[in-house]
């Protein structure tokens, strides 16, 4: 009776109320996303026999994701891409960012925002495609430069390598980076600028010392929200890498739809997300200074 | 701050930079797609209007996009509406859960959606392509109808329920009406995401192609690039149009909720 009448309370309670409201998308949520993630992590202690999993655990499948000199080697590279990808994409998203925030009038902004997002709605496939273009043999930049008499044979370092991957990779996150940093210097309150300036500090020290360190929690998220997909990015390796661009998506890919072996794709993919997951939060921690601030 | 101005112009030109591109080779007359253009032509206009795969293919996408974007559209006003009005225990991790598609590179959500939907037993096709795009569209969705929902004034509700409706009642004369624009401006959104999609879209549609993977599969024949560029200019008209009506109506709703215009999609 007890029982009964507090679980009533209960179930009439805000709590269970926002509970059941939630529920579909929860359900929804653990089925197809925390049920498959469970599934890849099982997969990869297990061993693949010809046609069938063998149901004994081991840990082979590690072993040879990292221990295999190509899988480590392909790792440490999509980690370095990932990594310039970040910082180029950072670093040259930040004073776009910048200069809406503070420039243009706030009537404006919007619009500007508009223009900024409106390329990466288009086709990923045709847009990565065409950076092939733009970056080829007969392409854009070469036949540009070689009418300009700037150079005499197209350039071959900019295709079919690493360069190229970073370049075009740095073109499809540029949204993702821009947007975080305008929230965050949006919410800057003015008067702390002024406040500075009356206080006798520089345009540039009060960046330095006002600006940017209240814009820091928008730098750590474009940061993350850069640096994790792009370290799993299939398709641009794979159209404008070459043999020596290519990264950890393209070993996973290959190892589940062309060798059919789902324990040693399963590690890979565990692999690559415990490194992402690290990485992370170690970056997290680092900056723990500036996420503390409040806003 | 002239710098500063002409920076972001040039920076601006650099994200364009594909996009106008895309008409002029779709125009040019040769097959090679380099410079320097030799012709005008609407040839390749016309072989697209005469590929039945690429007709499949579009029809295809057309079905998993709708329905992915009602789908998650549904599932995103029930987690916007429990997000933004209700504390309850647990609601830090269901919704970094069900957030957790923006941050997972998409080949991890298509493998191990492979994985499982393979071990139960299920033949793909299109309509597990539509439970990979719910997953990753809902959290886009989400963030727009939390907007939707946060812009929302509670008295409106509050005074619906002093006059005597029910629950959902209100939530049907009072709520949807104003978060209309918000669900429309997350249908379009949920909708472009899972046209646009290639990963999950490519792992787990089996025998039935999406745009996408016809369109990957075509890159490899150079004979057929001048025509997918042309199917990529159609493609970016088409979605500029869709990002035009999505931000009127978001700005719409907006301007009915009173609230202050902030920009963007996120």
């Amino acid at each position: 009776m007890d029982a009964r009448t507090r679980w009533g309370r209960f179930s009439r309670s805000e709590a269970a109320t926002g509970l059941k409201l939630i529920s579909p998308t929860a359900l929804y949520a653990l089925i197809m996303l925390a049920v498959p993630l469970a599934a890849i992590v099982a997969y990869s202690f297990l061993t693949d026999g010809y046609l069938e999993i063998i149901w004994t655990p081991t840990l082979e499948n590690y072993a040879e994701a990292w221990g295999d000199p190509l899988y480590r080697q392909v790792m440490l590279r999509s980690l370095m891409v990932a990594g310039l990808v970040t910082l180029a994409t950072v670093l040259l998203a930040f004073p776009v960012a910048y200069y809406v925030s503070f420039y243009v009038r706030p009537g404006r902004k919007s619009l500007w925002l508009f223009l900024i997002t409106i390329p990466f709605w288009t086709s990923y496939l045709i847009r990565v495609f065409l950076w092939k273009v733009i970056l080829g043999f007969n392409g854009v930049v070469n036949s540009s430069l070689m009418g300009l008499g700037i150079i005499d044979e197209p350039l071959t370092f900019i295709l079919y390598n690493v360069n190229a991957v970073v370049i075009t990779l740095a073109h499809a996150y540029a949204p993702f980076a821009i947007l975080p940093i305008f929230v965050a210097l949006e919410k800057i309150d003015r008067s702390l600028l002024e406040a500075s300036r009356d206080l006798g500090e520089s345009t540039f020290m009060t960046f330095w010392r006002v600006t940017l360190p209240l814009a820091m929690p928008g730098v750590v998220a474009a940061v993350l929200i850069v640096f994790i997909p792009t370290i799993g990015d299939y398709v641009t390796p794979q159209l404008v890498g070459g043999p020596e661009g290519r990264m950890i998506a393209n070993a996973i890919q290959l190892q589940y739809l062309r060798l059919d072996n789902y324990p040693l794709g399963s590690a890979l993919a565990v692999s690559a997300m415990l490194i992402v997951t690290a990485v992370s939060l170690i970056f997290v921690f680092l900056n723990r200074r500036f996420l503390r601030v409040k806003q | 701050m002239r710098g500063l101005r002409v920076y972001t112009i040039f920076y601006l030109i650099f994200l364009y930079a594909p996009i106008i591109l895309l008409p002029l080779f779709a125009f040019n007359a040769s097959t090679i797609i380099a410079f320097p253009l030799s012709g005008f032509t609407t040839e390749w206009f016309a072989e697209l209007w005469a590929a039945p795969a690429m007709h499949q293919a579009l029809r295809n996408s057309l079905i998993i996009a709708v329905s992915s974007a009602v789908l998650a559209t549904c599932l995103g006003i029930f987690a916007a509406r429990a997000a933004t009005r209700f504390t309850f225990p647990g609601k830090g991790p269901i919704m970094g859960l069900i957030m957790l598609p923006l941050v997972l590179p998409e080949i991890i959500v298509a493998v191990s959606l492979l994985v499982v939907l393979l071990g139960v037993g299920i033949n793909l096709g299109m309509w597990t392509v539509i439970l990979g795009h719910v997953l990753i569209c809902t959290p886009f969705s989400i963030a727009i109808l939390n907007s939707a929902f946060l812009s929302l004034d509670g008295s409106l509700e509050e005074a619906a329920y002093d006059l005597g409706e029910t629950r959902w009642s209100t939530f049907r004369l009072i709520t949807l009406p104003l978060i209309m624009p918000g669900i429309i401006s997350s249908l379009l959104i949920s909708f472009t995401i899972s046209l646009d999609e290639f990963i999950i879209a490519f792992f787990l549609t089996g025998t039935e192609p999406t745009l996408p993977v016809y369109i990957w599969s075509q890159l490899r024949f150079p004979t057929k690039i001048p025509s997918i560029m042309a199917l990529g200019t159609i493609l970016v008209a088409l979605s500029i149009v869709l990002l035009i009506i999505a931000e009127y109506y978001r700005r719409l709703g907006v301007r009915k909720t009173g609230g202050k215009d902030t920009g963007g999609f996120l």
